[in-house]
């Protein structure tokens, strides 16, 4: 790693002000990905302001079926909120799945969404949730949000202070992992609403968290893990790796929805 | 058997510093004025140096000295050797390339070094490597061993022509191909042994501490043989004569083999140490383990295995390709020869065998020794050609195995080797019945209306450890001998010290050597301690791999002790007014048998050391040395059975039961053995279904450079295993034990591999099984 200056903010406008005084700031929220890729010399920002302690961005909030999740929110947090348990249990479980217990007690969804990893667990949640994803200057629609590999729509001094969705009548997620990094090879959530169904896939998509419409076009008519039966991803569009052919994951994306679907409606 | 002796499961005594964190390892080392060191490595897999600036460097903060390949050229330090001569069936001797420690004109594998900064602290360091500006000449690189020997393949080394180290055979090819065009069946496949990298959970490191006054060296480093390193960079790399080198391996967290080898860094280390004025630390990152340890395993094999219409084997014919990597490592050439195609016979009666071995340069980390050497690769052809066989011929797996089994011993193979001891059979049903082998059909019904695919797979394997005598590997080529050392020192209070030539990096030796003197002389086992590792406090030794510690090692203080225990008897004897012949050491104490009369062990040890009453013209002191030579190898054996189900949605294997049944002959402490078998296993399920070394194939980059895509076996990748022995005792050492450090790695990717086959009914099927290949090859699957 090269050396570097920590800060701790105390505020989202410190944080701000923070970067602001430094030749390179990163905000930094966790650091899952940052720090490995600053030990690995593949990046070297003069400052980090840390987010990860800012009071306002903590905690979890739950108000009938409107969810707020501060950004600084760990995984671990996430995954063992007793209010969040009981309105949106597939968010729980899919925060619990992330990583392992070291990872869980650092990483944030704020960092999560913000870094928008390809095999990122959250952010198919969002997108499949319809979540919004409000920051220090405004709101975003996931929809919106996630551009492309690591891409967001996030301006430099832009912060990501929560994420807001209302829950759906029925949600699930079921990824298969990577066998080495463990993070999603395919991952798939699946969210119905009267209005219809979303299927969000994270971890298969060569340019990120995408919807599938195979799979959306067949759970809209039945929300029934038998709906997929036969039905088939083109794998156009897929990643190809050491771990998985873009076929491979096209399969995944089906067995992903159905697990995932089987677990929503519980 | 005492509670402390041969047989007992005691606790390690080591585990207390390990488990707590007191071990103390070479990073943990600190020398006044020590400095640290970064290396300056290759980013590409082939390419030509053309000029090497450290202008900028040197003047970074904190640097002492950047230090190249040309400099150490002109100290005088050698190349790196591989220590064991092999020669083509032509007679000619291999082709061995150049290695310099650090590379002058040509780098051939990523992360070759190049130059090595020396500086205030380890992060300046590695800044002022970034800044060596290294002009290079990109060239083409071959990383397939197979694509490496096609006409027009880049050439690595001017010493070997086509990149072919060498193209070598044992057996007979002409009475195997008769055999094979005679078969009543003949089984054919393509099998390929995957890469590996070792991942020793300590990386490796050196310290080198050149004292000036004294005109002497000191290199503390990660070895598992010190003695051997240190003759080798005495004899070979003009690093100092041995009188002014000590080499020492403090604690050293796993080898696997990677740990033999002396590899550049210690060598630079030693040598920049002088030329820096400063000792200078190193170690490595887990990235630089990755591309820079010794690699193991990667073979390409055709084979074909002959049945007659009776079902008894009657021929195999064998022809790999192996992969050496970029330079040839210290043992390199003999893995693939004499570690492998002489152990093909297996369990079996053999008739004709031959086997073919071309040796190949590719753009590729050095390829060596790593757990089993060899015998991994020789069980794993073996035992799936001969499942494959009895599926082909539609018999049941393990009754092709019975009908073929040795039953007489000695055996000589048609391949080098004379076995001397085992009983397969015994094996074989303690591993069935271990696994409900008959029960197996209800399970994979039951498995089947669950969704699952259930396969059963078997591997009877053998190895052979204790590689001796060192009259017969001299002739096999092999640059040293391969006996062991020992001294025992009893103290005057009668405490005693065992220096041993083995090294222990993970073994458990300070606990089973220890037992090893306890249940000789009842003293308790923490008043004996085992010293190693250290040149300076150790008579020479050969260190450890192959699993030959105990076979060897403790045969060596075996014989030792004999010699202790004569001289005790006679003080003893001496003491009590008794005959030498009567006395009978028993519960710390020396008797007169059948009487009272008794000294105990401190007392006799104090009159050692006081002189005052020893027998007429005895020297005075208690401590005696043996070096011990076997007469054979030995030949541990066993039979594995693994179970599995297949997830026939995504291809994912879960190991439902796996079961190990293993003849180590006598066994000094079970509790380590069952570790050894167990940690054997992992590794084993880790070729087969996870581990996998990748080299991108245009540009040589190593694609699996760290953990986010090597994938290591967790402990949720493996079921609870089951695991007994039974005993053969070796003949052919004092304490009638075998090797067991690499049975688990050796016999079990077979029984996975066969396993999986079973379920998806697909005998196509390449190492690591990942869910991706699985899921491949059950939608492909027809038997073959």
């Amino acid at each position: 790693m090269y050396q570097t200056n920590y800060h701790r903010a105390s505020s989202v406008a410190d944080a701000v002000k923070l970067q602001k005084k430094a030749d390179d700031g990163k905000f930094v929220s966790g650091g899952m990905t940052l720090i490995q890729t600053m030990k690995q010399r593949l990046a070297a920002p003069s400052d980090l302001i840390d987010l990860r302690h800012i009071k306002e961005l903590k905690g979890v909030k739950v108000s009938g079926k409107s969810v707020t999740i501060g950004a600084a929110t760990t995984h671990a947090e996430v995954a063992s909120d007793a209010k969040l348990a009981k309105a949106c249990p597939a968010i729980c479980h899919l925060a619990a799945h992330i990583g392992d217990p070291h990872v869980r007690n650092m990483g944030t969804i704020g960092g999560s969404v913000a870094n928008n990893d390809p095999a990122a667990d959250y952010p198919a949640a969002m997108l499949a949730l319809d979540a919004t994803i409000v920051t220090n200057k405004r709101e975003i629609a996931a929809a919106k949000f996630f551009t492309g590999l690591f891409e967001t729509a996030l301006k430099d001094d832009e912060i990501v202070t929560a994420v807001t969705f209302t829950v759906p009548d029925k949600c699930g997620y079921s990824k298969f992992p990577n066998p080495a990094s463990r993070y999603a090879m395919t991952g798939v959530f699946v969210a119905k609403r009267k209005d219809g169904v979303k299927a969000a896939v994270t971890g298969a998509g060569d340019d990120g968290v995408f919807r599938s419409k195979e799979v959306e076009a067949a759970l809209s008519k039945k929300f029934d893990a038998s709906a997929l039966d036969g039905v088939k991803v083109s794998a156009k569009n897929l990643m190809t790796d050491i771990h998985a052919t873009a076929e491979y994951r096209a399969n995944l994306i089906v067995v992903m929805a159905k697990r995932a679907v089987a677990a929503a409606n519980g | 058997m005492g509670m402390e002796g041969i047989g007992a499961r005691v606790a390690r005594k080591e585990d207390k510093r390990f488990i707590t964190g007191a071990g103390r390892y070479v990073d943990d080392m600190v020398v006044p004025g020590m400095k640290h060191a970064a290396f300056v490595r290759s980013p590409y897999a082939h390419a030509d140096i053309r000029k090497i600036d450290i202008k900028a460097a040197e003047k970074m903060p904190g640097v002492i000295a950047v230090l190249t390949g040309k400099e150490l050229k002109a100290d005088g330090i050698g190349n790196l050797i591989c220590g064991w001569m092999i020669h083509s069936k032509d007679g000619s001797p291999m082709n061995m390339g150049a290695w310099s420690p650090l590379a002058v004109d040509r780098v051939r594998y990523v992360g070759d070094a190049v130059a090595i900064v020396v500086a205030e602290t380890k992060g300046q360091a590695r800044d002022a490597a970034e800044a060596v500006a290294v002009s290079y000449k990109e060239k083409k690189a071959v990383t397939d061993a197979v694509a490496a020997l096609k006409s027009g393949a880049p050439q690595l080394h001017p010493e070997a022509a086509g990149n072919l180290i060498y193209d070598w055979e044992i057996g007979d090819s002409a009475a195997a191909d008769k055999a094979i065009k005679a078969a009543a069946h003949v089984t054919t496949m393509h099998i390929v042994n995957n890469r590996l990298v070792p991942n020793a959970m300590e990386p490796r490191a050196a310290l080198g501490h050149y004292d000036k006054a004294e005109d002497h060296y000191t290199c503390w480093t990660t070895s598992q043989n010190p003695h051997v390193a240190r003759l080798v960079m005495s004899a070979f790399y003009n690093v100092a004569p041995e009188n002014k080198l000590r080499v020492i391996a403090p604690d050293v967290g796993g080898g696997f083999g990677s740990k033999i080898y002396i590899y550049p860094e210690e060598i630079v280390c030693l040598w920049a140490s002088k030329k820096s004025g400063v000792p200078v630390k190193w170690v490595a990152d887990r990235t630089e383990s990755f591309m820079t340890d010794a690699h193991g395993r990667d073979h390409v094999t055709e084979v074909k295995l002959a049945l007659d219409k009776d079902h008894k084997i009657t021929a195999l014919k064998v022809d790999t390709i192996a992969n050496f990597g970029a330079y040839m490592s210290l043992f390199s050439s003999a893995v693939p020869t004499y570690l492998y195609a002489t152990l093909l016979s297996g369990q079996y009666v053999i008739p004709a065998i031959h086997c073919n071995v071309k040796a190949v340069y590719t753009n590729t980390a050095p390829v060596d020794a790593y757990r089993g050497a060899g015998r991994p690769e020789a069980t794993y052809v073996l035992e799936r050609v001969v499942e494959t066989a009895a599926r082909e011929v539609g018999v049941s797996p393990a009754e092709l195995r019975r009908k073929n089994f040795i039953r007489s011993f000695p055996y000589q193979t048609p391949v080098i080797m004379n076995y001397d001891a085992g009983d397969y059979e015994t094996s074989l049903n303690a591993a069935m019945k271990a696994a409900d082998y008959a029960g197996f059909e209800k399970r994979r019904e039951k498995a089947k209306k669950a969704g699952k695919l259930r396969g059963i797979g078997m591997s009877c394997y053998i190895e052979a450890c204790g590689i001796a005598p060192s009259a017969a590997v001299g002739s096999l080529g092999a640059g040293v001998g391969l006996w062991e050392s020992a001294e025992v020192r009893v103290n005057a209070v009668g405490t005693i010290e065992v220096l041993t030539g083995s090294h222990s990096h993970g073994q458990g030796h300070e606990t089973t050597f220890a037992q090893l003197v306890s249940q000789r002389f009842g003293v308790p086992l923490d008043q004996v301690s085992i010293v190693h590792g250290d040149t300076d406090k150790v008579q020479m030794g050969m260190g450890t791999y192959g699993s030959r510690s105990g076979a060897v090692g403790m045969s060596a203080i075996h014989k030792a002790l004999d010699k202790v225990e004569t001289k005790a008897k006679k003080i003893a004897a001496h003491l009590l007014e008794a005959d030498e012949g009567d006395i009978v050491i028993e519960n710390g104490e020396l008797k007169v048998a059948g009487t009272d009369k008794a000294v105990p062990w401190f007392q006799m040890a104090l009159s050692a050391y006081t002189a005052h009453n020893l027998p007429e013209g005895m020297e005075p002191g208690l401590k005696e040395g043996a070096f011990y030579d076997p007469s054979n190898f030995t030949f541990p054996a066993g039979c594995y059975i693994c179970e599995v189900e297949v997830d026939p949605d995504t291809g994912q294997t879960e190991i439902v039961q796996f079961v190990a049944a293993d003849d180590f002959g006598n066994i000094i402490n079970p509790m380590i053995v069952e570790g050894q078998v167990h940690g054997g296993i992992a590794q084993g399920v880790g070729q087969a279904l996870l581990e996998g070394c990748v080299y991108d194939a245009g540009s040589g980059q190593l694609v699996t450079a760290s953990y986010m895509d090597y994938t290591m076996p967790r402990a949720s990748d493996l079921p609870s295993f089951k695991v007994s022995t039974s005993n053969t005792p070796c003949p052919s050492n004092p304490l009638g034990i075998k090797g067991c450090g690499e049975a688990g790695a050796i016999g079990s990717p077979p029984a996975v591999i066969n396993a999986i086959t079973d379920a998806i009914q697909n005998n196509d099927l390449a190492m690591p099984a990942t869910p991706q290949k699985v899921w491949a090859a059950l939608k492909a699957a027809t038997r073959h």
